[in-house]
This record gives C-alpha cells, sequence and structure tokens, in this order.
C-alpha cells in the first residue's frame, strides 16, 4: 500500500482544485456543479464547500446524478442505483462534472448521456481528483486534475473522503 | 444485489430481501418518470414480449410503458387475435416467440401455473402478470410501493382486504407479501367467496362483517367481484352484494376514523365500491396505476437477461 495523497496534501488539492473550477467561471455564472454518485459525491461535496467560502452559496447550483440506469456493462453485473437529484435545468449551462478517480472513462461516457436528459449543455467539463493515466477505454479526459498517476491494471485506487472512512487520504492498493 | 430468483412468478418465491431491493429499485426508476426525458438506456438491447391471454388494460398498458421507458423493444400478443385461436398451443406460441430472439415473456393466463410451467420449458425470464386465481405479484408490489410511500413502511400496518378473495390473484400476492412484510391482514367478505381454511393456510384475520373490517383496518384494499371466474351463484345478487359488503362514504363515515382505500382495479362502481369512495380523498387508487410503471420497470430491469462471463 502506497500513500498517494496524504490527510494534509488532499486539503490543499481539493482548494486548488475548487480554485481552478472558479478561475474559468468567474462568479460561477451559468454554470452548475454536478458530482457523480455513489463516490464523487464526497469530493463534489468538499470542492463545493470551498467555494461557499469563496462565493455568497445563493449563486452555486450543485446536483447529484446517478448513472447506474446508463452503464454499459449492464449485462454483466447488478448495480443498485442512487438518488438522482438535480433540481435546475441545465439547457445552455456550463456543467462541471465531479468524480473522485478517471481510469476506464466508462463511467463519465455514461454520466454524458444521462446529462443528456436533463438538457443540452453548453459545454460539460470533468473535474477528478485521481487520474490513472494510460488506462483510458474511451477517449476521455479531465479538465482539473488533483494527481495524475501510472497505475497497473490490478491495482487499486481508494478514497478516502466519507466521513465513516478512516483518516481521509488517497492510497493505492496492490491486489 | 441481485434478485434470488430468475423469473417473477410469484410473490411465495420471493424473500423479504428480493421485496426490498425490488421496492427501493421502483424508488428510483419512480424518480426517473418525474424528469422531462422519462426515459433511461438499460434494456436497449433486450426484446420483451406481452403475452396476453387474458384481457388486460392497466396491465398490459403498464408493462408495455415500463418497457418502453426502459428502452426495450416490445411486441404485443392478444390470445383473441392469435393463432392460439386456431389451436396453437402456449409451449409453440412461446417456442415460436423466442425463436425470433425474445428475451423476456411478461404474461397473462386464465389458467393458474401457466408461468411456472412455462418456466420449466424454456429459457426466457418470466413475470407473471396474472395467473388464473393464483398470483398477480406486480400489482402486490405496487400496492405495497403505494402503501409505503404513504405510511413510510409496511411493518405492523393494519391491511383489510375486502371483497372475492376466493378468485383473486391479488389477494394471494398480497397477503404473501404484506406477511412478508410484517403486516397485518385480514380477509374480509361473504363466507361464499373466502376459502375456507385460509385462515390457518396463511395465518390472517377472517372478517365476514365488512363494517368490522374497517373499524379495524388502516387501509382497505378492495376486490372486483370476478363475475367470469364464478361457475355457480354465490351470492344473490350485485345489489344485495352492494348493501352488504359495498363500501359507501355513509358507512365510512359511521366508522370515524380514516382508511386509505385501495383498489386495483377495474372498479364495478356501485357493486364493491361506490363513486364518491373511489373518487374520495382517501382513496390512492390513481397513485396505485401511477406506480405501477415504475414498479414493473423495477422488475424487468432487475430480471433482465445477463451474461455471467
Amino acid at each position: 500500500m502506497k500513500t498517494i495523497l496524504s490527510h494534509h496534501q488532499l486539503g490543499i488539492t481539493i482548494k486548488r482544485l475548487a480554485h481552478q473550477i472558479l478561475e474559468n467561471h468567474l462568479e460561477l455564472k451559468d454554470t452548475v456543479i454536478i458530482g457523480l454518485q455513489p463516490r464523487g459525491i464526497f469530493l463534489s461535496d468538499k470542492i463545493v464547500e470551498e467555494i461557499n467560502n469563496i462565493l455568497d452559496p445563493s449563486l452555486i447550483k450543485y446536483g447529484k446524478l446517478d448513472i447506474t440506469f446508463y452503464r454499459d456493462d449492464i449485462r454483466k453485473q447488478l448495480h443498485t442505483a442512487n438518488k438522482t437529484d438535480i433540481t435546475f435545468s441545465i439547457e445552455n449551462k456550463q456543467v462541471v462534472l465531479i468524480d473522485d478517480v478517471l481510469w476506464t472513462g466508462r463511467t463519465i461516457r455514461a454520466a454524458m448521456d444521462a446529462l443528456m436528459d436533463f438538457g443540452r449543455p453548453k459545454k460539460v467539463e470533468l473535474c477528478v481528483l485521481i487520474d490513472r493515466r494510460f488506462s483510458r477505454e474511451y477517449p476521455i479526459q479531465a479538465d482539473y486534475v488533483g494527481r495524475a498517476i501510472d497505475t497497473f491494471p490490478n491495482q487499486k485506487v481508494m478514497v478516502y473522503l466519507n466521513k465513516k472512512d478512516k483518516e481521509e487520504s488517497v492510497e493505492l492498493l496492490e491486489e | 444485489m441481485k434478485l434470488s430468483t430468475k423469473h417473477l412468478l410469484g410473490i411465495k418465491d420471493l424473500t423479504k430481501e428480493d421485496i426490498q431491493l425490488i421496492l427501493s429499485t421502483a424508488s428510483d426508476f419512480k424518480d426517473v418518470l418525474q424528469r422531462p426525458v422519462k426515459k433511461v438506456p438499460s434494456l436497449r438491447d433486450v426484446t420483451i414480449v406481452n403475452l396476453f391471454y387474458e384481457n388486460s388494460t392497466r396491465t398490459r398498458m403498464s408493462f408495455e410503458l415500463a418497457e418502453k421507458r426502459l428502452s426495450a423493444d416490445t411486441l404485443n400478443f392478444a390470445a383473441s387475435s392469435s393463432s392460439a385461436a386456431k389451436g396453437e398451443t402456449l409451449l409453440d406460441t412461446v417456442q415460436n416467440i423466442l425463436s425470433m430472439k425474445v428475451d423476456m415473456i411478461v404474461m397473462r393466463h386464465s389458467a393458474s401455473g401457466a408461468p411456472h410451467f412455462l418456466s420449466k420449458q424454456i429459457d426466457a425470464a418470466i413475470i407473471n402478470a396474472g395467473d388464473g386465481i393464483n398470483e398477480h405479484p406486480t400489482q402486490a408490489l405496487l400496492d405495497a410501493f403505494s402503501m409505503q410511500e404513504k405510511f413510510g413502511s409496511l411493518e405492523g400496518l393494519k391491511v383489510a382486504i375486502i371483497g372475492d378473495i376466493m378468485h383473486s390473484r391479488v389477494a394471494l400476492s398480497n397477503i404473501y407479501l404484506l406477511k412478508k412484510m410484517g403486516a397485518e391482514v385480514m380477509v374480509a367478505g361473504p363466507p361464499t367467496l373466502i376459502p375456507k381454511y385460509i385462515k390457518e393456510a396463511l395465518n390472517v384475520r377472517v372478517e365476514y362483517n365488512v363494517k368490522n373490517a374497517l373499524q379495524w383496518c388502516d387501509v382497505a384494499n378492495v376486490l372486483r367481484i370476478q363475475l367470469e371466474r364464478q361457475n355457480q351463484p354465490l351470492f344473490s345478487s350485485l345489489r344485495e352484494y352492494n348493501l352488504a359488503y359495498g363500501i359507501s362514504k355513509k358507512l365510512l363515515d359511521s366508522i370515524g376514523k380514516e382508511i386509505t382505500i385501495m383498489h386495483p382495479g377495474p372498479i364495478n362502481r356501485g357493486v364493491e365500491l361506490d363513486s364518491d369512495v373511489a373518487n374520495g380523498t382517501n382513496s390512492i387508487i390513481l397513485n396505485q396505476v401511477e406506480n405501477g410503471v415504475a414498479v414493473r420497470m423495477a422488475a424487468l430491469y432487475l430480471l433482465r437477461p445477463q451474461n455471467n462471463d
């Protein structure tokens, strides 16, 4: 097991991601933030919390998206769904999707499909905490990256951000 | 998480966990149905045949809509306009349909056990949409979903099933489900329409006086008199049935407490249920119909074909 981001580093990285998003979306006008269920939510909650410290919270449109019914491995295994909570239209909005780990790109492909059912966004960006490079199965890249790492397929990236998790950190496990 | 069964033949075969999984998945699909695009691509590579050997409005349309909301391809079969009328057997019909690469079967049949028979002969997943006087599992699931939506939980809920218990597959499926989920169940109606040993066999309360039943229950699930299944007179007239067992506003007012009214449809207004009760504020009959689509989406989604390689 190897630590990729310690508790301390994680805090700094999340702050940076929040600032980078704001850099490109001043005042978040016409921008919405959407976290991906289930584990992307822990990251998006924290990023939104950071942005709340800088901007008036009433300016922020924040939703949660579950992609279970849009997955492409539906014939292989059964996944149980989580809540989707998007109470606003994304028509013509700039969307920042947030997930914890970008690996094959399949989740993001499904997320874009799901997103289109809520309207036609003007632009979609992707923010991830960990980018596992050289393992993509679809042509998808992130716009905001916490830390890019090189991994083998048999390794596992564990993001501990949930309050129930032990100390907040990101770790690399060998299978 | 997955269901313990490959088919949905009856509530009898389901575990409590199965029922909870179907109900919680249904709640996710109910959210989907509130969106501007009420559709997900989950079953876009699945073909489903709706095989109806008996008449149906709600169940057939509800299944068809559920299939379409899941992006499945659908085929409809009505026995009256098919080669079944020329004498083709059920098994032949199904094998012919399956050879056209159909993945799932939703079926209704007047013979109890027809889907069970079929499940032993073929590979495709089967969902029972009502078999004779045996079971109607998706109706019980949508009833449960509707009750859970209103009361939060089924645990300890007092449900009276009133009417033609003898010929009702809705009653049997509801009893199985409610008992598994920890609700209390009473059946009520004329003695000729209640099976003799139901109390011992299914551990339910039996009441022959509708007013007493209403006084006891939180929810009254009122059933239709299934005249088409009765081959001998079991009560003297519909008018007399209405006077003795029909639920009127006057009767409900005399109870002095609020009772939620359910009915699986079709209603015979003025027989088992008076119009002002069916349309009243405590009636959740149309919510049942609305929830039916989400519940059937959940059943289809959870039973869809899977390759485990």
